[in-house]
């Protein structure tokens, strides 16, 4: 048993740190504000390797463990969480080709996304299926030599920004699980369009928008796995998934605490600085406790699923736990600031703002306990 | 090419220099970092080889066992080759013993050019890389924003008073860097994975011939006596109401108060 980083780990978080703090902290107020999406960031962090986490090396990625990728994204989100969501999600896209793409699928795709031409977007919930990922009603009937896919997705991270779009369908079956395969499609696919874009409570510099998909014809070797495969390919996706939303939650917690400590160091009331009064020190104590909790549980979650051990139930409770606590922690950071911590002069309600989603993306709180229970019950 | 770089490990500047029980810096806590104008001239050598196309960047430092990670940093960046003179236990050394340490880790080391930082963010002294260019016998050119070579010659702009000096010198010899030189860049994933296979050479003072004694308290020409931490500065004083009366006031209290004029 050993909690000690490596010296690779120390150093790709110091990089990721020091990047963060210089190239993406002080931008991430403006983009939340405008809705911006900063392509040049994704470039720049890509140049760095941090587009390619989940790509093997011989395709020119980095291919580290769950583990160092957490670590990677909590530094990236105690500077902006939307900007860590949506490199979450491209490297799970290409983590998932990776893992069940064909050689030519891997060399097509792979590289360019590593180096960042081409950015990743995952397609799951629908209008009407969202926790019930079983439930989705996109269809792809095979017709010769191609898949035609029609339906819509919702709410998809980096929608309309994304080149490469990993799409759940149904291919029909007799099973519902069963009846579900994964795609591969490409922005620019004839009778495959954007909807609107989402305007959101938070997260805003990651945009979450409509696809539609009209008649969409896709050359059958573009089918990620084998048909029927999709769903497991999904809940794959989603348990890395999980584990990078619980190390964003963590990042933005940390951020929101470390905000708050300096800020009641520094604000005087009753002639001594607030952080004097145990009613404050309190707060603090209990929220700086949740957090390394929080970050021991999605650690270890990242340890166990790196092992190939049965991870489910424990990705599930560092998902949940990590992201309530995240909550909790951006809301006392608020408190604790008062005024100043409503006003956008602050980043401390951007973190609140951007907490909440948290607590829905990569499957519901509500769903992550339904697993735990599920686990618990042996059903 | 064969660049060689001078690199120093310093305290993050982030950090909050305590002093322990003996009066020393206390160690635990602190983050250590490369010396930001040794990073400059790390940057600045990677450029070089990067525009000739060839070369090879070798990263030298003096100091105790943890100045690898530091080291590995700059192999991260894109250097070659990294040199660490172990100087662990070490006591009392001056910038005068350890530019001896330096000059003779450098006979291990070919070089067609050194660069160094101009000074380190923790002492500041400069003296350095200066000595060592007086030991080695070749030119130096100090706190440079910009390096040309050409043929076995080099012509480097260095800050001075009010204005830059451009000056040529032969090669070999070395270039302190100040901010400006070259910003540097961050070390990729991939850099950072591969700098843990570079090459690191390692020497005790032994290893080099040096006797301990004489590049620590015995051989040093400065010693320090003690450390303390600058008194921390007390809250000033506002003086309000309307301004030609609180003017008056502040004149008032700068004569009785603070007696200063």
């Amino acid at each position: 048993m050993d909690f000690e980083l490596t010296q690779e780990q120390e150093a790709m978080k110091r990089m990721v740190k020091q990047f963060t703090r210089l190239e993406i902290a002080p931008y991430a107020a403006e983009w939340d504000e405008k809705g911006e999406f900063s392509r040049a960031t994704f470039n720049y962090m890509s140049e760095l390797g941090l587009a390619g986490m989940s790509i093997p090396e011989e395709y020119g990625g980095t291919e580290l463990d769950n583990l160092t990728i957490a670590l990677v994204l909590e530094e990236i989100a105690q500077g902006c969480a939307a900007t860590a969501t949506y490199l979450a999600v491209h490297n799970m896209v290409a983590g998932v080709i990776h893992k069940f793409g064909t050689v030519e699928q891997k060399l097509k795709w792979l590289p360019v996304m590593g180096s960042g031409k081409k950015l990743g977007a995952f397609c799951l919930t629908e209008p009407n299926a969202g926790s019930d990922a079983a439930g989705i009603q996109t269809t792809a009937r095979a017709e010769g030599d191609y898949y035609v896919i029609n339906g819509s997705k919702i709410y998809i991270t980096s929608g309309g920004e994304a080149e490469v779009y990993v799409v759940v369908v149904k291919t029909g079956g007799k099973k519902k699980s069963a009846a579900i395969s994964t795609f591969i499609v490409e922005k620019g696919t004839p009778g495959f369009t954007f909807g609107k874009t989402e305007r959101k409570m938070g997260l805003n510099a990651s945009p979450n928008r409509e696809l539609v998909f009209q008649d969409c014809r896709i050359p059958k070797e573009n089918i990620l796995g084998s048909p029927g495969q999709g769903f497991k390919i999904a809940m794959t996706a989603l348990e890395s998934g999980r584990i990078n939303i619980g190390s964003i939650a963590v990042g933005l917690a940390q951020a929101a605490l470390d905000t708050a400590v300096q800020y009641a160091k520094e604000r005087r009331q009753f002639g001594r600085p607030i952080a004097g009064f145990q009613g404050i020190q309190f707060m603090m104590a209990d929220m700086a406790t949740d957090i390394e909790a929080a970050r021991g549980l999605v650690q270890r979650a990242a340890f166990l699923l790196d092992r190939r051990k049965y991870a489910r139930t424990m990705v599930a409770m560092a998902k949940k736990f990590a992201t309530d606590a995240a909550m909790r922690i951006t809301t006392d950071a608020v408190q604790i600031m008062g005024g100043c911590g409503y006003i956008k002069e602050y980043p401390v309600e951007r973190y609140m703002r951007a907490a909440k989603v948290l607590q829905i993306l990569e499957g519901t709180n509500q769903i992550q306990r339904l697993i735990i229970a599920k686990d618990l019950l042996g059903w | 090419m064969k660049i060689l770089v001078l690199m120093k490990q310093t305290f993050d500047t982030e950090t909050k220099i305590s002093l322990d029980a003996n009066g020393k810096i206390d160690e635990a806590g602190v983050n250590f970092v490369v010396n930001p104008y040794c990073e400059f001239a790390v940057e600045e050598a990677l450029r070089i080889k990067e525009r000739l196309g060839a070369g090879e960047v070798t990263v030298l430092s003096v100091g105790p066992e943890r100045a690898e990670t530091s080291i590995r940093q700059c192999l991260a960046m894109g250097a070659d080759k990294g040199v660490l003179v172990n100087t662990g236990g070490l006591e009392g050394g001056d910038e005068f013993t350890t530019a001896q340490i330096v000059a003779k880790a450098i006979e291990k080391v070919e070089y067609d050019i050194i660069l160094a930082g101009f000074q380190a963010v923790d002492d500041g002294s400069a003296q350095v890389a200066p000595r060592v260019a007086e030991l080695l016998g070749i030119p130096q050119v100090t706190v440079i924003t910009k390096l040309e070579l050409e043929d076995g010659k080099a012509i480097a702009t260095r800050e001075i008073d009010d204005g830059v000096e451009i000056i040529e010198v032969a090669l070999p010899a070395i270039f302190t860097a100040q901010q400006g030189l070259a910003e540097p860049r961050y070390p990729s994933m991939k850099g950072i994975m591969q700098a843990k296979k570079k090459p690191m050479e390692r020497y005790s003072l032994a290893d080099l011939g040096l006797d301990a004694g004489l590049v620590g308290t015995d051989g040093a020409k400065v010693k320090i006596v003690e450390l303390s931490l600058p008194t921390p500065r007390k809250g000033g004083k506002i003086v309000e109401g309307e301004p030609a009366e609180a003017a008056q006031k502040v004149v008032q209290l700068l004569r009785s108060e603070a007696k200063v004029i």
